[in-house]
């Protein structure tokens, strides 16, 4: 059951041969059993998560049942749920219980799925370690001296640990795709504008964009037919129309032009890494695809362009953050400023602050046009190598991740060493682009390898397509860490 | 443009956190690093390029200026630190 596919338990739950009741303890029964040790879950409620199966069991006997009723999701604790903790990873919202539900856990609901629990998280997503949350680090259920990658790192370790068979998860410059990669699950980052931004606690507001992590592509494409849709309340959700992600799940691949950019394979790139990308592009050729070398010139600016935009945005958002009207407020202070000050120094961990007071530097008097401004010029240079590179080929693919996951503790102390982690995700991400990570091996210790795939805009039936062809002959998706041993 | 112990003071009260002498150094290195990363933009000419500041180029919505929430400041109070009479208590700033 635990291995089963998000359509595999859809048929049991249709068919009766397992209620959501049980599938909901069954799953919280590994979360209870594992989660000391990986810490994959901020909050997990049994009553709350039971009371929404026994909700599903219902909308299933009536026949008002979709794909997805009664499975249960774990969510990413960026995401407000009604009545639940959300705490985005931070003591600054470690008592905030949300009062409303993010749009993705409105469309969730209504689907009938079960909320299994909230993911830990690095601090306000800033992070690609999941070291940085308050709550703790999580463990990488492959190799538990090492980092399930972040932001959404909890969520990664839930799906790959088997104690959700779905999460959802958020990306602003990697954060689905490279923990999906360094935890050998499958993660799709969509088009910016897909997935409503409402509920979603705000990091980097341009570049935030909502996904699922699941074991396999077929899931994602039933994931992402729930998270999708328009929503008035974001001001920069698309009006675009609805999609089934699962309509070209099965088209053959013959022919397909897979653009190989060569910044993507260059110096940086570990040889292990490199070693199972190959092998996966090769197989990918008996599949009769065409193999293009393409370029992306401007690659190695998108991670200063990235460090510059997102923490200025960074800055803006969590300016909200004072003590006033919820979240952490310090117990001592003299006066309304000295509130301010306490309750976010206190609030805030280093890397938050690190990033708030980077931005604040790059938008502040003299720096925003040599910072902001030739960033944000940069941004469209990074954008149009994409739109040239799509004239030669149909899909892009290289490594998700420079490395396989590093040791827990290795770049603690070296923000600049952890921010270049996210050196092949970042560009697809202020560039809009949908991008999908799917694992492909393992390197080194045995710690698994992603393999990279970027889209056009609006492609992502095509780029699950492409996963899926590719999962259907070979079977690294179906691989699962020894949890026993680990423990 | 290199970024000076003063700067990081500057923008920490600007941000409204507290930061000792020694965190402050720490930062200044950390943050030095980071820039020196940074500066790499200024090896490209963008002089003809205009900014972008969003993926789709979506111009905002506008929506009737009629009223869509309803009140919930009971709900929404009941995660603030201090209310008294419905408002949000805050040391007092004018005497």
């Amino acid at each position: 059951m635990f291995n089963s596919s998000l359509n595999q338990l859809s048929v049991l739950l249709a068919t009766k041969q397992v209620s959501s009741v049980e599938l909901t303890r069954d799953f919280l029964g590994n979360i209870k059993n594992l989660n000391k040790e990986y810490n994959a879950f901020i909050t997990v409620n049994e009553e709350m998560s039971l009371d929404q199966a026994r909700i599903a069991d219902a909308m299933i006997a009536s026949g008002e049942g979709n794909p997805l009723t009664g499975i249960p999701i774990a969510h990413k604790d960026i995401f407000c749920a009604k009545g639940w903790l959300t705490t985005c990873g931070s003591k600054m919202l470690s008592n905030f219980v949300s009062p409303y539900d993010a749009h993705v856990i409105e469309l969730f609901n209504k689907a009938g799925t079960v909320n299994i629990g909230k993911t830990n998280m690095d601090e306000f997503a800033m992070g690609s370690s999941n070291e940085t949350s308050f709550y703790g680090p999580v463990k990488n259920p492959w190799d538990i001296l090492s980092v399930p990658g972040g932001s959404s790192g909890g969520s990664a370790c839930a799906v790959a640990a088997r104690m959700a068979p779905a999460a959802t998860g958020t990306d602003t410059g990697g954060s689905i795709r490279q923990p999906a990669s360094l935890c050998g699950v499958s993660g799709i980052k969509p088009t910016y504008g897909l997935v409503s931004r409402y509920g979603m606690i705000a990091f980097a507001s341009s570049l935030d964009q909502g996904g699922p992590i699941a074991k396999s592509a077929a899931d994602l494409a039933l994931m992402l037919n729930v998270m999708v849709g328009f929503d008035a309340r974001d001001s920069t959700s698309l009006q675009h129309e609805n999609e089934d992600y699962t309509r070209d799940l099965e088209r053959p691949i013959e022919g397909l032009r897979i653009g190989l950019p060569k910044e993507y394979f260059a110096e940086g790139l570990s040889d292990d890494v490199s070693r199972a990308v190959d092998a996966a592009v090769a197989e990918y050729s008996k599949l009769g695809a065409k193999i293009v070398e393409v370029s992306l010139p401007n690659t190695k600016l998108s991670i200063p362009v990235y460090y510059v935009l997102a923490p200025a945005e960074a800055s803006s958002n969590l300016s909200r953050f004072d003590g006033v009207r919820y979240g952490h407020r310090s117990e001592e202070y003299t006066n309304l400023d000295d509130m301010y000050l306490k309750s976010r120094t206190q609030g805030f961990g280093a890397e938050v602050k690190r990033r708030i007071l980077i931005g604040t530097y790059v938008l502040s008097h003299g720096y925003y046009d040599a910072y902001y401004i030739k960033a944000q010029k940069l941004r469209r240079l990074i954008a149009q190598d994409f739109t040239e590179v799509f004239k030669q080929c149909d899909v892009i693919m290289g490594p998700t991740s420079p490395s396989v996951a590093f040791d827990l503790g290795e770049k603690n102390n070296d923000p600049l060493q952890m921010y270049l982690s996210d050196a092949y995700t970042t560009a697809a991400s202020l560039a809009g682009l949908p991008g999908m990570s799917i694992p492909v091996g393992f390197g080194k210790r045995s710690r698994p390898v992603g393999l990279h795939i970027i889209g056009d805009y609006f492609s992502e039936a095509k780029i699950l397509n492409v996963a899926n062809q590719f999962q259907q002959v070979t079977d690294w998706h179906t691989k699962m860490p020894d949890i026993k041993n680990s423990k | 443009m290199a970024v000076t112990l003063e700067d990081v003071k500057r923008v920490a009260n600007l941000a409204r956190i507290e930061i000792s002498n020694d965190e402050a150094h720490t930062t200044l290195d950390q943050i030095t690093g980071i820039f020196s990363l940074i500066e790499q933009m200024e090896l490209v000419d963008t002089s003809a390029v205009i900014p972008m500041s969003h993926a789709q180029g979506v111009e905002q919505r506008l929506r009737k200026d009629e009223v869509t929430e309803i009140d919930q400041h009971e709900l929404f109070q009941l995660q603030a630190p201090k209310i008294e009479a419905k408002l949000y208590l805050v040391p007092k700033v004018i005497e």
